[in-house]
């Protein structure tokens, strides 16, 4: 079974139609039992950093998703849930994330040419970097579908895509059982439910 | 590389589609869940789902109807019309919608952007502007085009912006319905104005009016029409193969 992990924090119906579109047996919870039983976790997240990690923890999901992932779970992280797995975000000041992959998200402004749009919002193409089992069935320079200001740095050893949008932006990672998508795969069309798919179809591994 | 979004809008009455024609292969050409899915087989980048029903019923069977499209359509799904309160945010986002558009809502109560984005995020937060050209600048009107509220409209849609919509949906009443192009000067003096996404509505006859739209302006990031699509005038499909053809970024 996946879990979806609900810690107040955007809306999970398009995340779970998606889950069913694809035959997966998903729930959306909050019971650490469940969590614990479940054999995949979705960290999903929108919205700005802090008040996510803020929930995380008044909820008691953040403990909870760092063991969880730590013994070797298939953990996925979508967009701010992806963010969540990192040392830091500089998100309106300072906050500690999960540590569970090394780097920082930060202001995608700083990094792009001025005349560009903020948010990055729509369909960008996936460009690999090295390969995961997420991307197996996806073909390089697929769309995917984005809606971020905020973006992972200095995290190129476990960054698996990115996106071009003026300079090139983090787009997926992965460290051994955790993975993170920036975009949102739920939202991707029939390219999103594969990526979904073979999320789904992971085994357990050790860190 | 980010491309350029073609967004089809559907209007909604009483859970059915007002206008449309016969596509091949539809069986239900007012159907909004089958056109819906029509829209996303063809490309559609996006959807919009506008409901111009007043009545409570009609309320429900709009939400119905966004639950079964978001059970089986997986692209971004926005929905506006009757969005009013912070309950009507969640009303439709509980229902499968990812952003809602507010207009003449936002105009009686301003503090509903503020509201809607601290609770929501930005991302969900689409501000949609009916502007005209009056005396030389360009006003707000409201109640579907009809009423001129006497707002600038490039005032209001820098408040917006300011107080978190986090994309702009222009609609110029000018070009609306006369099928010759979008108001490029308009849409150019917005698009100046503010860092967030803009989305073209109102004047499109023809998929050269969105390579022209696209060419002149490239700031712009997706073009919406609602008509030119129902009525088959222009295939989404063939709209972005042109538009690549033009050297214009589409997902294809």
């Amino acid at each position: 079974m996946i879990a979806v992990i609900d810690y107040g924090v955007g809306n999970l119906f398009s995340l779970k139609c998606s889950l069913t579109a694809i035959g997966a047996d998903a729930c959306i919870t909050r019971d650490a039992g469940v969590i614990h039983e479940a054999d995949h976790l979705i960290l999903p997240g929108v919205g700005a950093f802090g008040d996510a990690v803020k929930k995380l923890r008044e909820t008691g999901m953040f403990d909870l998703v760092k063991q969880e992932a730590q013994s070797g779970k298939p953990m996925l992280g979508i967009c701010v849930g992806m963010q969540l797995l990192f040392d830091w975000s500089l998100e309106f000041g300072e906050h500690e994330g999960l540590g569970l992959i090394h780097g920082t998200v930060d202001a995608i402004e700083k990094r792009i040419p001025q005349d560009l749009d903020i948010p990055h919002m729509g369909w960008n193409s996936l460009s690999y970097v090295k390969p995961s089992p997420l991307f197996t069935d996806i073909p390089e320079g697929s769309f995917v579908y984005f809606v971020h200001s905020y973006s992972a740095v200095d995290c190129e050893e476990d960054t698996v895509a990115v996106s071009e949008y003026g300079a090139p932006l983090t787009a997926a990672v992965q460290k051994g059982n955790v993975f993170g998508t920036q975009f949102h795969p739920e939202k991707s069309g029939d390219i999103g439910l594969s990526i979904l798919r073979s999320f789904c179809a992971l085994k357990e591994e050790p860190l | 590389m980010i491309t350029k979004r073609i967004i089809p809008c559907l209007d909604v009455k009483n859970g059915r589609v007002v206008k449309g024609t016969n596509f091949e292969g539809l069986k239900d050409v007012n159907d909004p869940v089958e056109l819906a899915g029509y829209y996303s087989s063809c490309g559609a980048d996006e959807l919009v789902f506008y409901d111009i029903t007043a009545s409570h019923e009609g309320r429900k069977l709009f939400t119905d109807i966004l639950v079964s499209t978001a059970s089986k359509i997986f692209i971004p799904l926005t929905v506006g019309g009757g969005i009013n309160t912070v309950a009507d945010f969640e009303r439709v986002l509980g229902c499968g919608a990812d952003k809602v558009s507010v207009n003449s809502g936002a105009i009686r109560d301003p503090q509903l952007i503020p509201d809607a984005a601290n609770k929501y995020g930005s991302q969900c937060v689409v501000l949609s502007v009916d502007a005209k050209r009056v005396d030389g600048s360009y006003h707000v009107f409201r109640n579907g085009g009809r009423i001129d509220t006497g707002m600038d409209a490039l005032e209001w849609i820098r408040y917006g912006v300011e107080h978190g919509a986090g994309e702009i949906v222009l609609n110029s009443i000018d070009t609306d319905g006369v099928k010759q192009g979008f108001d490029l000067e308009m849409l150019e003096a917005v698009n100046r104005i503010v860092k967030v996404p803009v989305i073209a509505s109102g004047g499109a006859g023809s998929a050269e009016d969105f390579v022209t739209l696209f060419k002149t302006l490239p700031g712009i990031s997706a073009g919406l029409a609602a008509s030119i699509f129902h009525y088959g005038e222009v295939s989404i499909k063939e709209l972005k193969e042109l538009l690549q053809k033009e050297g214009i970024a589409v997902r294809l």
